[in-house]
């Protein structure tokens, strides 16, 4: 570990340029995403996608197919797979953690059977950003023009049915299909954020800047802004560090994800105990000021 | 504003010859009955006499194996707008990450594919409901930071944002102390007064409710019979629908109570 004089130089490289370009579009289309998978509490079946998606990987490099695509297949493919598994979530939870490990073991034997090196085992598991090619980034547009334009389309509709299904199925929402709809574009998703942080990190770059960004405000559209600020910010801050310091980008990503979260964590903790409590019972029309008493 | 209904108004909800059959099991049949528009309905029975299954029908979520149903004069139908429909557990699963206004304002435009920016006008409708519910004082709170009653109460402004005509509730005062339960009775009761509005709540207890039911639909021996509050309320037929012995109290002020034992 050592700090690199020529970081800056080594920003402009073209293999830094893919990074700085694909993780862009991985953290726009993560911290879309993230809301939505808060919002329908779905933060396990993301993690679980992402080991999903490992035997396709090494899957597609047994077969001698492009890893993007393997990753393709098998996050959507487990995706649908969960989304069959009901409603319930104690059941749906056991049988994507089934499904999950099953998954981890395929990804293992098909490693072993291409006798694949280990840097792209590696890779998989944990990404490497600094790998991203040129075609990738083709990909990784398509993808992102995509899941932003379904989003889109369906932001609404999708909110409801994820907060209040009953009501939303009353209403006419097409609940189930609009399940299905979000779990594709999750695969989609975490298919490309599998190459730029790696299977078992991903949950820092989908998840945490989604949580982090609810924790302090609630309006919907500046949860959304906030959540891509924070997850731009990861990868590019990453970037840079790995640039100065000679390590894994993956690392220097999610820490600096992690770091946002918990700054936040701990700032709302303190400004949550200094607010009054709310009055007990909501009088009609009460005025959101603070009481007397709590001065 | 009137209360009173025209008499061209169609019943709210017409059950005739229904019989509703879920799992290959009979939930009730021989359903005939009219519940007039503007009424407060109570819909009780024991667990699992199919009250919420009521509900279902006329929301076009389940179709009645035999018989012919029409709700606020036609037949049922998924994303009828006219019905605001408040589901049992209202609460359970809602997360940190809406606020009461964004929960109200689902109502009115949450059934919307597409980029729309909220007009000043369905922004408005959005605040009139919170405030006619008593819960403009923590519109922009988290449902998750709210208490139960609160959250009921922004249920009920999700249900009426729409203008609807037809208001189901079930167990609306599930899990609500004396007072929030009071209170919801009472916020019905102004719902009711406010609009021509029909009220139907599926209620395990009457008690907090009878002051403002002018009606009830219950469930009895596997079939559901309406009747006006005053005929429900009566010590035979509570004892024979709860199969425990129920009996009924007046009271100085009129309200009719029933309690068992």
């Amino acid at each position: 570990m050592r700090f690199q004089e020529n970081w800056f130089q080594i920003l402009q490289t073209t293999f830094m340029q893919h990074a700085l370009v694909g993780g862009s579009l991985v953290a726009l289309t993560a911290g879309l995403m993230g809301y939505f998978v808060i919002t329908r509490q779905n933060a396990f079946a993301a993690h679980a996608l992402a080991h999903i998606g490992f035997p396709g990987a090494t899957g597609a490099i047994l077969v001698g197919a492009p890893v993007t695509l393997g990753l393709a297949v098998f996050c959507v493919g487990g995706g649908l797979l969960i989304g069959l598994f009901g409603k319930r979530v104690a059941e749906r939870e056991i049988a994507t953690g089934t499904i999950l490990a099953f998954a981890t073991g395929l990804g293992v034997l098909f490693a072993s059977l291409a006798t694949a090196n280990a840097s792209t085992t590696t890779n998989v598991l944990f990404g490497n950003l600094l790998a991203i090619s040129r075609d990738q980034l083709w990909t990784f547009g398509g993808f992102t023009l995509l899941v932003v334009a379904a989003l889109a389309v369906i932001a609404r509709p999708l909110v409801f049915a994820s907060v209040d299904p009953a009501v939303a199925e009353a209403r006419g929402v097409p609940v189930r299909a609009l399940g299905v709809a979000f779990v594709v574009l999750l695969a989609l998703t975490i298919t490309m954020a599998v190459q730029v942080v790696g299977t078992l990190l991903l949950f820092a770059l989908v998840v945490t800047p989604a949580a982090a960004a609810l924790r302090l405000t609630a309006r919907p559209g500046a949860v959304a802004g906030l959540s891509v600020a924070f997850a731009l910010a990861s990868v590019w801050v990453g970037l840079v560090l790995s640039a100065m310091i000679d390590l894994p980008p993956s690392f220097f990503v999610v820490a600096v994800a992690v770091l946002i979260w918990g700054t936040v964590l701990v700032a709302t903790r303190e400004r949550r105990s200094a607010r009054p409590a709310a009055p007990a019972v909501g009088g009609h029309d009460v005025v959101h000021a603070v009481p007397e008493r709590a001065r | 504003m009137t209360a009173a209904p025209d008499s061209e108004t169609p019943p709210a909800l017409v059950l005739d010859g229904v019989s509703v059959v879920r799992g290959g099991r009979v939930v009730w049949d021989e359903g005939d009955l009219a519940v007039p528009a503007g009424a407060v309905v109570g819909v009780i029975g024991p667990n699992g006499a199919g009250k919420t299954t009521l509900f279902q029908l006329a929301l076009g979520l389940l179709p009645a194996a035999t018989g012919r149903v029409e709700v606020l004069g036609a037949p049922p139908r998924r994303g009828n707008r006219r019905i605001g429909y408040v589901p049992q557990n209202y609460t359970a699963a809602l997360g940190q990450a809406v606020r009461a206004r964004d929960l109200v304002a689902l109502g009115l435009t949450g059934t919307r594919f597409g980029l729309h920016r909220s007009t000043p006008d369905e922004r408005a409708r959005v605040d009139d409901a919170l405030r006619r519910v008593g819960a403009a004082g923590y519109a922009d709170r988290r449902m998750s930071e709210l208490s139960g009653g609160q959250q009921q109460r922004v249920a009920i402004a999700q249900a009426i944002v729409d203008d609807a005509d037809l208001l189901l509730l079930d167990e609306p005062l599930a899990n609500l102390d004396l007072r929030n339960s009071q209170e919801i009775v009472t916020l019905l009761g102004e719902l009711r007064r406010e609009r021509a509005v029909t009220i139907m709540v599926v209620a395990h207890d009457l008690n907090p409710l009878l002051p403002v039911l002018t009606d009830a639909v219950y469930l009895l021996d596997g079939h559901p019979h309406h009747d006006v509050i005053g005929e429900v309320v009566t010590e035979d037929l509570l004892t024979h629908l709860y199969g425990t012995r129920v009996r009924v109290v007046r009271t100085a002020q009129g309200d009719l109570f029933t309690r068992s034992g």
